[in-house]
Protein backbone atom coordinates (compact mmCIF):
# COMPACT_ATOMS: atom_id res chain seq x y z
CA UNK A 1 0.00 0.00 0.00
CA UNK A 2 2.82 2.41 -0.85
CA UNK A 3 2.63 5.81 -3.21
CA UNK A 4 -0.15 6.67 -0.64
CA UNK A 5 0.32 10.71 -1.91
CA UNK A 6 -2.62 11.83 0.59
CA UNK A 7 -1.79 11.65 4.14
CA UNK A 8 -4.80 10.85 5.56
CA UNK A 9 -6.13 7.83 6.68
CA UNK A 10 -7.77 5.39 4.62
CA UNK A 11 -11.16 4.61 6.18
CA UNK A 12 -12.40 2.17 4.10
CA UNK A 13 -11.22 0.10 1.10
CA UNK A 14 -13.56 -1.42 -1.64
CA UNK A 15 -12.56 -3.84 -4.49
CA UNK A 16 -14.17 -3.71 -7.64
CA UNK A 17 -11.97 -5.94 -9.90
CA UNK A 18 -14.46 -8.62 -10.08
CA UNK A 19 -17.32 -6.59 -11.32
CA UNK A 20 -17.64 -4.81 -14.87
CA UNK A 21 -18.68 -1.78 -16.03
CA UNK A 22 -20.94 0.29 -14.99
CA UNK A 23 -20.79 -2.14 -11.15
CA UNK A 24 -17.92 -1.26 -11.41
CA UNK A 25 -19.26 2.75 -10.13
CA UNK A 26 -21.83 1.76 -8.73
CA UNK A 27 -19.80 -0.24 -5.56
CA UNK A 28 -17.77 2.26 -5.49
CA UNK A 29 -21.00 4.99 -4.83
CA UNK A 30 -22.12 2.25 -2.62
CA UNK A 31 -18.63 2.54 -0.53
CA UNK A 32 -18.45 6.31 -0.76
CA UNK A 33 -21.89 6.50 0.58
CA UNK A 34 -20.94 5.09 3.80
CA UNK A 35 -18.80 7.70 4.68
CA UNK A 36 -18.38 11.44 5.50
CA UNK A 37 -17.48 14.26 3.14
CA UNK A 38 -12.82 14.25 3.30
CA UNK A 39 -12.38 10.73 4.46
CA UNK A 40 -10.60 8.28 2.24
CA UNK A 41 -11.99 5.54 0.33
CA UNK A 42 -9.11 3.29 -1.49
CA UNK A 43 -10.57 1.21 -4.77
CA UNK A 44 -8.90 -1.47 -6.23
CA UNK A 45 -9.45 -1.97 -9.42
CA UNK A 46 -8.39 -3.69 -13.18
CA UNK A 47 -6.62 -1.48 -15.76
CA UNK A 48 -8.49 -0.61 -19.27
CA UNK A 49 -12.15 0.32 -19.36
CA UNK A 50 -12.49 0.65 -14.95
CA UNK A 51 -9.14 2.66 -15.00
CA UNK A 52 -10.52 5.16 -17.92
CA UNK A 53 -13.87 5.77 -16.55
CA UNK A 54 -13.69 5.11 -12.24
CA UNK A 55 -12.09 8.23 -11.97
CA UNK A 56 -13.21 10.31 -14.28
CA UNK A 57 -17.28 9.24 -12.57
CA UNK A 58 -15.73 10.31 -9.59
CA UNK A 59 -14.95 13.52 -10.21
CA UNK A 60 -18.02 14.23 -12.24
CA UNK A 61 -19.24 13.87 -8.98
CA UNK A 62 -17.69 16.11 -7.09
CA UNK A 63 -14.67 13.44 -5.37
CA UNK A 64 -10.64 14.16 -5.59
CA UNK A 65 -8.77 11.28 -6.74
CA UNK A 66 -5.60 11.87 -4.95
CA UNK A 67 -3.43 9.63 -6.04
CA UNK A 68 -3.09 6.24 -8.42
CA UNK A 69 -0.62 3.45 -8.00
CA UNK A 70 -0.34 0.25 -10.22
CA UNK A 71 0.19 -3.25 -7.90
CA UNK A 72 2.05 -6.43 -9.52
CA UNK A 73 -0.49 -7.92 -10.39
CA UNK A 74 -1.97 -5.36 -12.60
CA UNK A 75 -4.52 -4.13 -10.93
CA UNK A 76 -4.53 -0.55 -9.70
CA UNK A 77 -5.11 1.77 -6.66
CA UNK A 78 -6.92 5.00 -6.24
CA UNK A 79 -7.32 7.04 -3.16
CA UNK A 80 -10.29 8.88 -3.26
CA UNK A 81 -11.14 12.00 -1.32
CA UNK A 82 -15.34 12.22 -0.59
CA UNK A 83 -15.78 15.66 -1.76
CA UNK A 84 -12.68 16.44 -2.00
CA UNK A 85 -13.87 18.60 -5.08
CA UNK A 86 -17.19 20.45 -3.76
CA UNK B 1 -31.15 -1.42 3.71
CA UNK B 2 -27.72 -3.14 2.46
CA UNK B 3 -27.84 -3.43 -1.58
CA UNK B 4 -27.32 -7.30 -2.56
CA UNK B 5 -25.08 -8.09 -5.33
CA UNK B 6 -27.63 -8.44 -7.33
CA UNK B 7 -29.61 -5.58 -6.50
CA UNK B 8 -26.59 -3.49 -6.90
CA UNK B 9 -26.60 -4.91 -10.58
CA UNK B 10 -30.20 -4.86 -11.00
CA UNK B 11 -30.38 -0.67 -10.40
CA UNK B 12 -27.28 0.18 -11.52
CA UNK B 13 -28.37 1.87 -14.55
CA UNK B 14 -30.49 4.48 -11.75
CA UNK B 15 -27.27 4.62 -8.73
CA UNK B 16 -25.40 5.76 -11.48
CA UNK B 17 -27.69 8.74 -12.05
CA UNK B 18 -26.19 12.25 -9.94
CA UNK B 19 -29.79 12.25 -9.08
CA UNK B 20 -30.54 8.99 -7.79
CA UNK B 21 -27.63 7.11 -6.15
CA UNK B 22 -27.36 4.88 -3.61
CA UNK B 23 -30.36 7.00 -1.30
CA UNK B 24 -32.31 7.87 -4.45
CA UNK B 25 -32.84 3.87 -5.29
CA UNK B 26 -33.66 3.35 -1.40
CA UNK B 27 -36.12 5.74 -1.47
CA UNK B 28 -37.78 3.86 -4.12
CA UNK B 29 -37.26 1.02 -2.57
CA UNK B 30 -39.29 2.22 0.82
CA UNK B 31 -41.65 4.05 -1.62
CA UNK B 32 -45.31 2.93 -1.48
CA UNK B 33 -47.38 3.61 -4.89
CA UNK B 34 -51.16 2.93 -5.32
CA UNK B 35 -52.55 2.73 -8.86
CA UNK B 36 -56.11 2.72 -9.38
CA UNK B 37 -56.83 0.75 -12.68
CA UNK B 38 -55.15 -1.45 -14.32
CA UNK B 39 -55.91 -0.71 -18.15
CA UNK B 40 -54.19 1.26 -20.59
CA UNK B 41 -52.40 3.87 -18.41
CA UNK B 42 -52.10 1.56 -15.16
CA UNK B 43 -50.32 -1.51 -17.00
CA UNK B 44 -47.27 0.71 -18.31
CA UNK B 45 -47.01 2.63 -14.80
CA UNK B 46 -46.96 -0.73 -13.16
CA UNK B 47 -44.45 -2.40 -14.89
CA UNK B 48 -42.27 0.68 -15.06
CA UNK B 49 -42.51 0.96 -11.23
CA UNK B 50 -42.14 -2.49 -10.35
CA UNK B 51 -39.24 -2.28 -12.97
CA UNK B 52 -37.76 0.30 -10.84
CA UNK B 53 -37.48 -1.27 -7.79
CA UNK B 54 -40.82 0.77 -6.15
CA UNK B 55 -41.23 -1.41 -3.09
CA UNK B 56 -44.80 -1.56 -2.47
CA UNK B 57 -47.32 -1.17 -5.28
CA UNK B 58 -51.14 -1.17 -4.69
CA UNK B 59 -53.40 -1.71 -7.98
CA UNK B 60 -57.32 -1.57 -7.51
CA UNK B 61 -59.46 -2.90 -10.48
CA UNK B 62 -62.15 -4.56 -10.37
CA UNK B 63 -62.57 -5.75 -13.59
CA UNK B 64 -61.08 -9.23 -15.45
CA UNK B 65 -59.40 -8.98 -18.33
CA UNK B 66 -60.91 -9.07 -21.84
CA UNK B 67 -59.63 -9.76 -25.00
CA UNK B 68 -60.41 -6.37 -26.00
CA UNK B 69 -58.01 -5.22 -23.69
CA UNK B 70 -55.25 -6.12 -25.34
CA UNK B 71 -54.76 -3.91 -28.01
CA UNK B 72 -53.36 -1.58 -24.82
CA UNK B 73 -53.30 -2.99 -21.62
CA UNK B 74 -49.66 -4.44 -22.07
CA UNK B 75 -49.69 -6.03 -18.42
CA UNK B 76 -52.17 -8.71 -19.74
CA UNK B 77 -51.67 -11.61 -21.74
CA UNK B 78 -53.68 -13.58 -24.05
CA UNK B 79 -53.72 -16.37 -22.02
CA UNK B 80 -54.97 -13.99 -18.79
CA UNK B 81 -58.25 -13.47 -20.77
CA UNK B 82 -61.00 -14.35 -18.63
CA UNK B 83 -58.44 -13.72 -15.23
CA UNK B 84 -59.04 -10.43 -12.40
CA UNK B 85 -56.83 -7.85 -13.71
CA UNK B 86 -55.00 -7.20 -10.59
CA UNK B 87 -53.89 -10.71 -10.22
CA UNK B 88 -52.94 -10.79 -13.46
CA UNK B 89 -50.93 -7.16 -13.23
CA UNK B 90 -49.52 -8.68 -10.37
CA UNK B 91 -47.98 -11.73 -12.11
CA UNK B 92 -46.34 -9.89 -14.57
CA UNK B 93 -44.99 -7.22 -12.20
CA UNK B 94 -43.47 -9.77 -10.06
CA UNK B 95 -42.41 -11.86 -12.66
CA UNK B 96 -40.09 -8.81 -13.72
CA UNK B 97 -39.13 -7.88 -10.24
CA UNK B 98 -39.79 -10.03 -7.40
CA UNK B 99 -38.67 -7.51 -4.77
CA UNK B 100 -41.67 -5.90 -5.65
CA UNK B 101 -44.85 -6.31 -2.96
CA UNK B 102 -47.94 -5.99 -4.88
CA UNK B 103 -50.93 -5.56 -3.24
CA UNK B 104 -54.60 -6.18 -4.77
CA UNK B 105 -57.61 -4.89 -4.69
CA UNK B 106 -60.37 -6.14 -6.43
CA UNK B 107 -63.04 -3.53 -6.34
CA UNK B 108 -64.24 -0.79 -7.25
CA UNK B 109 -63.28 2.47 -6.01
CA UNK B 110 -66.32 4.53 -4.73
CA UNK B 111 -66.56 6.97 -1.77
CA UNK B 112 -67.10 4.11 0.40
CA UNK B 113 -63.74 2.43 -0.03
CA UNK B 114 -61.62 4.84 -1.22
CA UNK B 115 -60.09 6.29 2.28
CA UNK B 116 -59.86 2.84 3.22
CA UNK B 117 -57.53 1.76 0.62
CA UNK B 118 -55.12 5.38 0.44
CA UNK B 119 -54.85 4.32 4.44
CA UNK B 120 -54.38 0.63 4.00
CA UNK B 121 -50.49 1.34 3.51
CA UNK B 122 -50.18 4.89 3.51
CA UNK B 123 -49.57 5.03 -0.34
CA UNK B 124 -46.68 8.37 -0.89
CA UNK B 125 -47.97 8.90 -4.55
CA UNK B 126 -51.43 7.63 -6.33
CA UNK B 127 -51.75 6.95 -9.97
CA UNK B 128 -55.26 7.66 -11.43
CA UNK B 129 -55.74 5.33 -14.23
CA UNK B 130 -58.78 5.16 -14.73
CA UNK B 131 -61.05 6.72 -17.75
CA UNK B 132 -64.48 7.68 -16.32
CA UNK B 133 -64.62 11.28 -14.63
CA UNK B 134 -66.84 10.51 -11.97
CA UNK B 135 -63.82 8.47 -10.00
CA UNK B 136 -61.59 11.03 -11.62
CA UNK B 137 -63.23 13.53 -9.58
CA UNK B 138 -63.54 11.36 -6.44
CA UNK B 139 -59.96 10.26 -6.47
CA UNK B 140 -59.41 14.05 -6.79
CA UNK B 141 -61.28 14.53 -4.26
CA UNK B 142 -60.13 12.36 -1.55
CA UNK B 143 -56.15 12.80 -2.22
CA UNK B 144 -57.18 16.62 -1.58
CA UNK B 145 -58.81 15.59 1.99
CA UNK B 146 -56.43 13.12 2.64
CA UNK B 147 -53.17 15.13 1.59
CA UNK B 148 -52.12 12.82 -0.85
CA UNK B 149 -50.17 13.82 -4.04
CA UNK B 150 -51.00 12.43 -7.21
CA UNK B 151 -51.24 12.10 -10.87
CA UNK B 152 -54.55 12.86 -13.06
CA UNK B 153 -54.23 11.00 -16.95
CA UNK B 154 -56.61 10.63 -19.55
CA UNK B 155 -56.62 9.15 -23.01
CA UNK B 156 -59.14 9.35 -25.77
CA UNK B 157 -58.53 8.72 -29.63
CA UNK B 158 -55.36 10.30 -30.25
CA UNK B 159 -55.30 12.50 -27.23
CA UNK B 160 -53.86 12.62 -23.60
CA UNK B 161 -53.21 15.04 -20.95
CA UNK B 162 -51.79 14.68 -17.64
CA UNK B 163 -51.17 16.94 -14.15
CA UNK B 164 -50.09 16.59 -10.83
CA UNK B 165 -51.53 17.63 -7.98
CA UNK B 166 -49.38 18.30 -4.83
CA UNK B 167 -50.45 19.09 -1.35
CA UNK B 168 -49.94 23.35 -0.75
CA UNK B 169 -48.24 23.51 -4.22
CA UNK B 170 -50.57 23.95 -7.07
CA UNK B 171 -54.28 23.43 -8.17
CA UNK B 172 -56.16 20.25 -8.23
CA UNK B 173 -58.07 18.48 -10.83
CA UNK B 174 -61.07 19.93 -9.66
CA UNK B 175 -59.89 23.71 -9.37
CA UNK B 176 -59.49 23.11 -13.19
CA UNK B 177 -62.16 20.85 -14.62
CA UNK B 178 -64.77 22.16 -11.55
CA UNK B 179 -66.94 19.09 -11.81
CA UNK B 180 -67.93 16.11 -14.12
CA UNK B 181 -69.69 16.38 -17.24
CA UNK B 182 -73.25 15.15 -17.41
CA UNK B 183 -73.53 10.56 -17.54
CA UNK B 184 -72.73 10.37 -21.55
CA UNK B 185 -72.10 13.87 -22.28
CA UNK B 186 -68.55 13.20 -23.08
CA UNK B 187 -67.64 9.68 -24.68
CA UNK B 188 -65.20 7.35 -22.67
CA UNK B 189 -62.59 5.80 -24.94
CA UNK B 190 -64.59 2.43 -25.04
CA UNK B 191 -67.37 4.33 -27.16
CA UNK B 192 -65.12 6.38 -28.66
CA UNK B 193 -61.99 4.50 -29.00
CA UNK B 194 -57.85 5.31 -28.49
CA UNK B 195 -55.01 4.55 -29.99
CA UNK B 196 -53.33 1.65 -28.14
CA UNK B 197 -50.02 3.49 -27.53
CA UNK B 198 -51.26 6.63 -25.91
CA UNK B 199 -51.47 4.76 -22.67
CA UNK B 200 -47.75 3.78 -22.90
CA UNK B 201 -47.03 7.79 -23.30
CA UNK B 202 -49.27 8.89 -20.62
CA UNK B 203 -49.14 5.94 -18.38
CA UNK B 204 -45.29 6.09 -18.03
CA UNK B 205 -45.49 9.42 -17.59
CA UNK B 206 -47.29 9.05 -14.41
CA UNK B 207 -44.70 6.75 -13.76
CA UNK B 208 -41.91 9.43 -13.94
CA UNK B 209 -44.00 11.61 -11.85
CA UNK B 210 -44.30 8.77 -9.06
CA UNK B 211 -40.55 8.18 -9.15
CA UNK B 212 -39.85 11.52 -9.23
CA UNK B 213 -42.29 12.63 -6.26
CA UNK B 214 -40.04 9.58 -4.51
CA UNK B 215 -36.60 10.88 -5.23
CA UNK B 216 -38.01 14.55 -3.96
CA UNK B 217 -36.88 16.06 -6.79
CA UNK B 218 -38.29 19.43 -8.24
CA UNK B 219 -39.72 19.76 -11.79
CA UNK B 220 -42.92 17.50 -11.57
CA UNK B 221 -46.01 18.75 -13.73
CA UNK B 222 -47.70 20.28 -10.40
CA UNK B 223 -48.93 23.75 -11.60
CA UNK B 224 -49.17 22.55 -15.34
CA UNK B 225 -51.54 20.49 -17.52
CA UNK B 226 -49.49 18.45 -20.11
CA UNK B 227 -51.38 18.02 -23.21
CA UNK B 228 -50.25 14.89 -25.86
CA UNK B 229 -51.63 15.50 -29.55
CA UNK B 230 -50.48 11.83 -31.43
CA UNK B 231 -52.14 13.43 -34.89
CA UNK B 232 -49.73 16.29 -34.90
CA UNK B 233 -47.01 15.10 -32.19
CA UNK B 234 -47.72 17.80 -30.38
CA UNK B 235 -46.52 17.98 -26.72
CA UNK B 236 -47.98 21.56 -24.50
CA UNK B 237 -47.26 22.05 -21.16
CA UNK B 238 -49.72 24.57 -20.19
CA UNK B 239 -49.14 26.62 -17.01
CA UNK B 240 -52.29 26.44 -14.18
CA UNK B 241 -53.24 28.57 -11.51
CA UNK B 242 -55.13 27.40 -8.40
CA UNK B 243 -58.68 28.40 -8.34
CA UNK B 244 -59.33 30.87 -5.10
CA UNK B 245 -62.68 29.44 -4.65
CA UNK B 246 -62.09 25.80 -5.75
CA UNK B 247 -64.77 23.74 -3.63
CA UNK B 248 -62.53 21.30 -1.99
CA UNK B 249 -59.04 22.71 -2.22
CA UNK B 250 -60.22 26.24 -1.58
CA UNK B 251 -60.06 28.22 1.94
CA UNK B 252 -63.69 27.04 2.31
CA UNK B 253 -64.36 24.38 0.91
CA UNK B 254 -67.81 23.45 0.08
CA UNK B 255 -67.37 19.64 -0.52
CA UNK B 256 -65.91 17.99 2.74
CA UNK B 257 -67.32 14.67 1.95
CA UNK B 258 -66.70 12.14 -1.05
CA UNK B 259 -68.85 12.01 -3.71
CA UNK B 260 -70.21 9.20 -5.93
CA UNK B 261 -71.33 10.95 -9.16
CA UNK B 262 -73.69 8.78 -11.71
CA UNK B 263 -71.87 6.78 -14.01
CA UNK B 264 -72.59 7.10 -17.60
CA UNK B 265 -75.14 3.90 -17.84
CA UNK B 266 -72.85 1.86 -20.49
CA UNK B 267 -69.76 2.80 -18.04
CA UNK B 268 -71.22 0.99 -15.25
CA UNK B 269 -69.52 -2.80 -16.20
CA UNK B 270 -66.37 -2.04 -17.37
CA UNK B 271 -65.51 1.57 -15.59
CA UNK B 272 -61.91 1.42 -15.46
CA UNK B 273 -61.23 -0.40 -18.81
CA UNK B 274 -58.92 2.42 -20.17
ZN1 LIG C 1 -58.81 22.70 -6.18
Amino acid sequence: MSGQADARQTSARVDITDVVCPVTFVKTKVALEELEDGEVLEVRLNGGEPIQNVPRSLKDEGHKVTNVSQLDDGTFLLTVVKGGLL
Amino acid sequence: MAFTNEQLERYSRHIILKEVGVKGQKHIMEGRVLIIGAGGLGAPAAMYLAAAGVGTIGIADADAVDLSNLQRQIIHASSDVGKPKVQSARETMNAMNPDAQVVTYREWINAANITDIINDKNYDFIIDGTDNFPVKFLINDACVMLKKPFSHAGIIRFQGQLLTYIPGKGPCYRCVFHNPPPPDAVPTCRQAGVLGVMGGVIGTLQATEALKFLLGMEGLLNGYLLTYNALTMDFRKVKLAPAHSCQVCGPEPSITTLIDYEQAVCDLREYHNN
